[in-house]
């Protein structure tokens, strides 16, 4: 890599793509070779930044100023200004509320946002495997060649950390590891079907950093014993599957995949699977069973997929966010990654932040950290000056948690004893005017239409439950039915083949909790935002 | 129907010795393919040939996945999301503009054959909701205005075509 006095980064996904981010990044390389800047100043581009709903994005490094909304016809400005007399240029800097917002109020920043899993994300060029080894990628895996560390340490190591799995379960991911079946044949499979819906975290790692899941899942192929991964990537991420496409090739040309592995007798390879628009896939075992080129049904559990998994061999599924943290682990150690988050829940979280919020978006934060610090000063608080209601967490199959929940340290246990979850990490933030009714039976829509119709419970349950929310809608229902709807789910809950028809139960049950009132009051309206 | 052969033998080409895990690659090439975005009958049925497997198997197998489709679909393809993120921010009101738009209902395709409107579950891009996708493309942060704008100029770009 050249050395340039600076960096423009231009962020390139889907929405900054649409906002015109292929024509700012010409307009300032055309810009800087104008003012004969070209050898000192690189245009590069890099993936979602977690800044969201703002056009094209733009960051100067080394000041690692951030601009927002930028057109074509600001780039001039920010050449002459910014590049060639060192003035930012004020009215397009994005004002990254957290820090301020906490020095404001006063807080005191102990500690910058910590960023493990998103530390990359933003600040290299995403197709540049040179950039990421600048950053430190494959350092983890050097470590472990170099100073010989076996399979067991590693695995070790992951137990020590605390890490659980970020999919949704919080399983403790070094237990998982341990528990696969002795075999000769494994496999690992990274989980990236991301179809909760208000999840796209996942996204932002494959888009932003694919070089960090690649090295996570070596790693733990490593530790299982598995010679081969695939990353089963849902159907829809064009973009996220063309960059883990592109960063597999680059990782096997530089011999970081494949046989031998930077000359050692490690060897493991990755193949990239695409969904085709199921939410049961997301489940481990349906996952399998759609890689096998079948029906996503899931599976019988037992056995697990530790014990018999794809073609009936050992495998480990998962998700592309536990994967992701294990490469900062084993390089850094399990002491280091306790530092954050809780005692039972160390580590960080991604969150995405949606619905009323001020500032939608993406973020890092220590687990631990409550709903009231993520909507108020990572989200800005809710917009147009209005009231919080509540929030959902963990997407449909989440919970609703209202004001009392509010300063909840959220982490896979202290939400479980509030009897809600924290699921893939999607809050969905309600001002005081959302109805919950309506949410509600989106939710119930939601389950009825991806119930995958392998038992008769989910796949007559989650119509049952629709059929019954909608006597609300047409201003019929009663308390009658609202103890229907709770007694239907609990049955689901007890009789589902698998979890998705368990599933509707949690936000029925919250939602009744907190709104009951709501429900009885409720006078069929189409609201809009 | 000649072109069509042409297109799966294509794809066909590309997995010579395919077995069922290369099931749903291979559709999603077909699909890609076809100028009319689905999987005719004659279609599976060279790739049931090619695999080995009962027709019936792969109907039965690729019907699961939502973004197969069995029947022609126009030349784009309206995916528009209807989870809960994106319905908490208008997608009732933008699924309607679109019907009023295109003049058709939810699962058909206007008389110029240039598109085709479906509802979808989470795209994935709630971060700027309300979202939809027109082939590859996602649009986010959807308005009505926008919505009009948005098929306007694509009507305008394949009539310049
Ligand atoms: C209906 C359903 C959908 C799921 N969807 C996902 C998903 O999209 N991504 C994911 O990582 N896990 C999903 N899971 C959880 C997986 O079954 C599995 O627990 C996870 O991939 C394990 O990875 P982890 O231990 O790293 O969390 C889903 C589970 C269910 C029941
Ligand atoms: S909820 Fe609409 S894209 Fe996720």
């Amino acid at each position: 890599m050249k050395l340039a006095r600076s960096l423009v980064l231009i962020e390139i996904e889907e929405d900054s793509l649409l906002a015109g981010a292929k024509a700012v990044e010409q307009a300032f390389s055309a810009a800087i070779e104008e003012q004969g800047l070209a050898q000192e100043i690189r245009v590069a581009e890099t993936g979602n930044l977690g800044i969201i709903g703002r056009g094209v994005v733009v960051v100067i490094y080394p000041e690692g100023t951030t601009y927002v909304g930028v057109t074509e016809a600001d780039v001039p400005e920010i050449v002459s200004e910014h590049l060639l007399k060192g003035r930012p240029v004020k009215r397009l800097q994005a004002c990254l509320a957290p820090c301020r917002d906490r020095e404001k109020k006063g807080l005191g920043l102990t500690r910058e946002q910590p960023r493990i899993v998103l530390k990359n994300c933003g600040i290299i060029d995403p197709e540049s495997l040179e950039e990421a080894i600048a950053v430190g990628a494959y350092e983890a895996v050097e470590r472990v060649l170099t100073e010989g560390i076996s399979p067991a340490g590693v695995i070790d190591e992951v137990i020590q950390s605390g890490l659980r799995g970020r999919g949704g379960a919080g399983f403790p991911t070094g237990k998982k590891w341990s528990f696969t079946a002795p075999g000769e044949e494994k496999y690992l499979v990274c989980n990236a079907d991301e179809g909760e819906p208000g999840t796209c975290k996942d996204r932002l790692i494959l888009e932003g950093d694919p070089h960090r899941l690649i090295e996570g899942m070596l790693l733990a192929g490593y530790a299982i014993g598995a010679k081969k991964g695939y990353i089963y990537i849902r159907g829809e991420y064009t973009l996220p599957i063309g960059r883990m496409t592109r960063a597999i090739e680059q990782a096997r040309a530089n011999d970081l995949l494949g046989d031998h592995i930077l000359g050692s007798d490690i060897s493991f390879d990755i193949e990239i699977k695409k969904g085709a628009g199921a939410y049961v896939c997301g489940e481990e075992t349906a996952l399998i069973e759609s890689i096998e080129g079948k029906r996503g049904y899931p599976r019988l559990k037992p056995p697990y997929p530790g014990q018999m998994g794809l073609r009936g061999k050992p495998t480990v599924v998962n998700n592309v966010e536990t994967l992701a943290n294990v490469a900062p682990i084993i390089l850094n150690g399990a002491d280091w990654f306790r530092s954050f988050g809780t005692k039972t829940c160390p580590g960080t979280k991604v969150y995405t932040i949606l619905g009323h919020a001020a500032n939608p978006g993406l973020i890092e934060v220590e687990m631990g950290t409550s709903l009231r610090e993520i909507v108020y000063e990572y989200g800005g608080g809710i917009r147009n000056g209005k009231d919080f209601k509540a929030a959902l967490i963990g997407g449909a199959a989440g919970a609703f948690v209202d004001e009392a929940g509010l300063d909840v340290a959220m982490d896979y246990d202290n939400l479980r004893d509030y009897s809600a979850v924290l699921g893939s990490g999607a809050i969905l933030v309600l001002d005081e005017d959302a109805s919950i009714v309506e949410l509600l039976q989106g939710i119930l829509h939601f389950f009825a239409h991806e119930s995958c119709g392998q038992c008769a419970t989910c796949r007559s349950g989650t119509d049952r439950l629709v059929d019954i929310l909608s006597r609300f809608c047409s201003d019929a229902g009663t308390e009658k039915d609202l103890d229907l709807l709770l007694r239907v789910s609990k049955l689901m809950q007890e009789a589902s083949f698998c979890p998705l028809g368990q599933s509707p139960v949690i936000p029925i049950e919250s939602a009744l909790r907190a709104f009951k009132q709501e429900f009885l009051d409720y006078k069929p309206v189409l609201t809009h935002s | 129907m000649l072109n069509e052969e042409v297109h799966v033998n294509e794809v066909l080409k590309k997995y010579p010795s395919a077995t069922r895990e290369d099931l749903l690659d291979i559709l999603h090439d077909i699909q890609e393919s076809d100028p009319h975005h689905y999987l005719s009958d004659a279609a599976l049925s060279d790739v049931a040939a090619h695999l080995g497997m009962d027709l019936a198997d792969i109907k039965g197998t690729a019907s699961f996945y939502s973004m197969f489709s069995f029947s022609p679909r126009g030349k784009h393809v309206i995916r528009i999301c209807d989870s809960p993120p994106c319905q908490l921010l208008g997608a009732t009101t933008i699924l309607q503009k679109l019907i009023d738009v295109l003049g058709i209902a939810v699962g058909e395709t206007t008389s110029d054959g240039l598109f085709t409107l479906e509802t979808a579950s989470c795209l994935g891009v709630c971060g700027v909701a309300p979202a939809m996708m027109i082939d590859q493309e996602t649009y986010g942060n959807l308005t009505p205005t926008r919505i009009a704008e948005i098929i306007e100029q694509i009507r305008r770009e394949d009539e310049a075509s």
